[in-house]
């Protein structure tokens, strides 16, 4: 919910100005904007409203004043809660981005086996997250899983019971599916890198490596925001997937903020505290947001086509 | 984001009752009737309207069933909208406690009194967890189902050892069954519940039933009781004691793993509800009809205060009727109450599943039956119990339940000390 609304945000500027230049064209952003304003802000208007209530979701709606934010901010799971959510977010795009643009560069190349390869790797983005947290979870099970079944004492681990082990599962299932995603937006950028640079530095004697280095990386450099960005942001919300996988377990630790949000809410009845923490979790959200358009740079319409 | 996902649910809620006709909102002539998916229970409950509705042609009740995790989040969401159906199937315990504070569900005091028959067939004990404030606000339904302490006989003739009689003898088995490479006891760790019947049981045998009781009340700091350290120093050492299953933190209770483990003969004993009778019969292949499975009731602890014959468990599920219905469907409620509720053909069915419904003398229904000797087993501890307690994170109010199984998990993975969960736990009382 939170992704969609900050990338619907993301994306309404360049539409008014250019509405600005054709009238017209304004009335085309009306329909994104009705369902952006219904499914957006007025339930964030009503989340915050809520955060200043205590309800437990069968009675009345108490107005409570700032109980409920004090209940949250001085409950030693927040700061536990945002950490893991951070640890997440951080491993995640660790994780995730050097194999994503190494896959991605692969994939623009010219061999042959590339384009099944590249229906291959974008399999898992296909898979429903709770459907691949059930497999996943039934292929870890210590006595009936993949390990157990194949004899293979390495894979026969409490994968889900300890708690560091847990937190890479988490990160390696939300890698296993998001890396094809990530890749496809790497192997579009980059393709728009101009041939001339590569036979530029060929000429000068460049290796693969070097190559790799001093123009593909560089030339990306708007790609990996882009892709950071939607890793960020997204790695915020989380859910579904560490809710089946591990229930925030073992203990509280792959409690992330999301999960501590919807226990809070739907399993203690606690809908005002709930509520404060889905604005913490609005809030970090559209800061982390601001924050990469900053790294960008200043100025991010500066293009690096060809000519340009 | 809470509020999309209510009202997201919220929507289910209406459309749910509505489509078959006549829905909680629909203020026609039905009731509605929200209960549990999942055969062979599911089957048992659609029965048992379709038989009523036959016999009343003036007042219809319409079943909708919904899978259990499911029912949970949505029976809450729905009575919070004012869309709850017209009979309410739970637990009882602690989330009734908070359908009455909310003002949502009928006092049946006055049913019961002028229908004195109707509380009279059924299992007295069955009426504490549909007690509130000394009113009662639910029919008891269904079966009784205490925990018992499940074993696997191939096993324990393995190793040449009986059955625990106290839990100085389950200390000297743990050893005993790691040597031979059996895990002692099953446990689907990952689901918490699965946990705190340990702790319910450890904590009734040594402490006796006052000490949770003095929870329940409210009072204040009432975990700091010494026997609550003394159960929770007793789990610690049971875990440390690779007790458990290895990996027992990844196996969920839902998947029916732990069962498995069982009557793989992977683990030697389990701990758990007697729902999980039906399940082993049906995939255990050879294990229960070839007379593998044994059980016991959980043995009494040495010096202990607490009463053996108590159990802890589901005394019966709980029938509510929504203060928000109509007259006319809270009649047509208290009189499927009256006369569709555990008809004799409905014990039958619940016998026939391998659950015991909660009729005083129930036990006839079932002679001759493949499953007698267990149906007699829980039958004589469903009877026999002093107390028969509610799961505590049925009892407690949702808030306080969440924390107890935060807690418990972390007990069970030995990242709390026992001092320090009772001090998180005293924070929570009360509320």
């Amino acid at each position: 919910m939170i992704t969609q609304a900050t990338s619907a945000q993301r994306r309404t500027p360049p539409a008014a100005t250019g509405g600005a230049r054709n009238g017209y064209l304004s009335w085309l952003a009306v329909p994104a904007l009705l369902i952006f304003i219904g499914f957006g802000v007025i339930p964030l208007v009503g989340v915050l409203f809520l955060s200043f209530t205590s309800w437990d979701g069968l009675g009345e709606i108490h107005l409570s004043g700032l109980t409920s934010w004090q209940s949250v901010l001085s409950d030693p799971g927040l700061p536990h809660a945002l950490w893991i959510t951070f640890l997440v977010m951080a491993a995640s795009w660790g994780f995730q981005t050097p194999l994503s643009i190494l896959i991605g560069v692969f994939l623009a190349g010219q061999q042959r086996y590339r384009a099944v390869l590249a229906v291959v790797f974008f399999i898992p983005l296909l898979l429903s997250q709770a459907a691949i947290a059930i497999a996943y979870k039934a292929l870890l099970d210590p006595n009936f899983g993949l390990g157990a079944g194949l004899h293979i004492d390495l894979l026969v681990q409490d994968w889900l019971g300890r708690p560091v082990l847990a937190f890479s599962v988490v990160i390696f299932v939300v890698s296993w599916q998001f890396i094809p995603f990530h890749s496809l937006i790497y192997q579009g950028g980059v393709r728009q890198i101009p041939r001339t640079m590569y036979e530029a530095a060929e000429m000068d004697g460049a290796g693969r490596v070097r190559k790799f280095f001093s123009i593909t990386l560089p030339q990306l450099k708007y790609t990996i925001i882009t892709s950071s960005t939607l890793m960020v942001v997204g790695s915020l919300t989380f859910f579904d997937l560490i809710f089946v996988l591990t229930a925030g377990g073992p203990g509280d630790a792959t409690r992330v903020l999301a999960l501590d949000m919807y226990k809070r809410g739907f399993q203690a009845n606690l809908m005002g505290p709930a509520s404060a923490i889905a604005v913490i979790l609005v809030l970090v959200g559209l800061a982390l947001a601001l924050l990469l358009r900053r790294l960008g740079g200043r100025d991010p319409q500066a293009s690096q086509m060809e000519g340009a | 984001m809470g509020l999309p996902l209510g009202a997201a649910l919220a929507a289910c809620g209406t459309s749910g009752p509505a489509k078959p006709g006549g829905g909680a909102s629909g203020g026609g002539a039905g009731a509605s009737y929200w209960y549990l998916s999942v055969q062979p229970q599911e089957g048992v409950r659609t029965r048992a309207v379709e038989r009523f509705n036959k016999a009343n042609p003036g007042g219809q009740i319409t079943g909708t069933p919904f899978q259990n995790d499911a029912y949970k989040t949505k029976i809450k969401t729905a009575i919070g909208a004012g869309q709850a159906p017209t009979i309410i199937w739970g637990w009882g315990g602690g989330t009734l406690r908070s359908y009455v504070q909310a003002g949502q569900v009928e006092d049946l005091t006055s049913f019961f009194d002028q229908n004195a028959a109707v509380k009279d067939r059924l299992f007295p004990s069955s009426f504490g967890a549909a007690t509130i404030d000394g009113k009662i606000y639910a029919m008891p339904c269904e079966t009784v189902q205490p925990i018992v302490m499940f074993y696997n006989k191939t096993a324990f003739e393995k190793i040449g050892a009986e059955p625990p009689q106290s839990w100085g003898d389950i200390m000297d088995l743990v050893p005993k069954f790691n040597k031979a490479g059996i895990a002692p006891f099953s446990l689907g760790g990952q689901s918490r519940w699965t946990n705190m019947m340990w702790l319910e049981f450890l904590l009734d045998r040594i402490g006796g039933t006052e000490v949770f009781q003095a929870v329940f009340d409210g009072e204040k700091n009432a975990w700091s009781n010494p026997a609550v350290l003394d159960m929770l120093t007793k789990v610690q050492e049971l875990v440390k004691a690779n007790g458990f299953i290895k990996g027992f933190s990844s196996i969920t209770a839902d998947s029916n793993a732990d069962q498995a483990l069982l009557y793989t003969g992977k683990a030697a004993m389990m701990l758990h509800g007697t729902w999980t009778y039906g399940g082993m019969s049906q995939d255990g292949g050879d294990f229960v009809p070839g007379g593998h499975l044994g059980y016991i009731n959980f043995p009494p602890v040495d010096g202990g205060k607490g009463d053996p014959s108590n159990t802890v468990g589901n005394p019966g599920q709980y029938l509510s009727i929504s203060s928000k219905a109509t007259p006319e469907q809270k009649e047509i409620a208290k009189k499927f109450f009256a006369q569709g509720v555990l008809t004799d053909q409905e014990a039958k069915e619940w016998v026939d599943t391998g659950g015991v419904p909660i009729l005083k003398g129930a036990n006839s229904a079932w002679a001759g039956s493949k499953d007698a000797e267990f149906l007699d087993f829980v039958y004589g501890i469903a009877s026999n119990a002093k107390v028969f307690a509610q799961s505590w994170d049925q009892a407690l109010s949702p808030t306080a339940a969440e924390v107890l199984l935060d807690n418990i998990s972390k007990l069970f993975q030995l990242s709390v000390s026992p001092q320090q969960w009772v001090d998180n736990m005293n924070a929570v009382i009360g509320q």
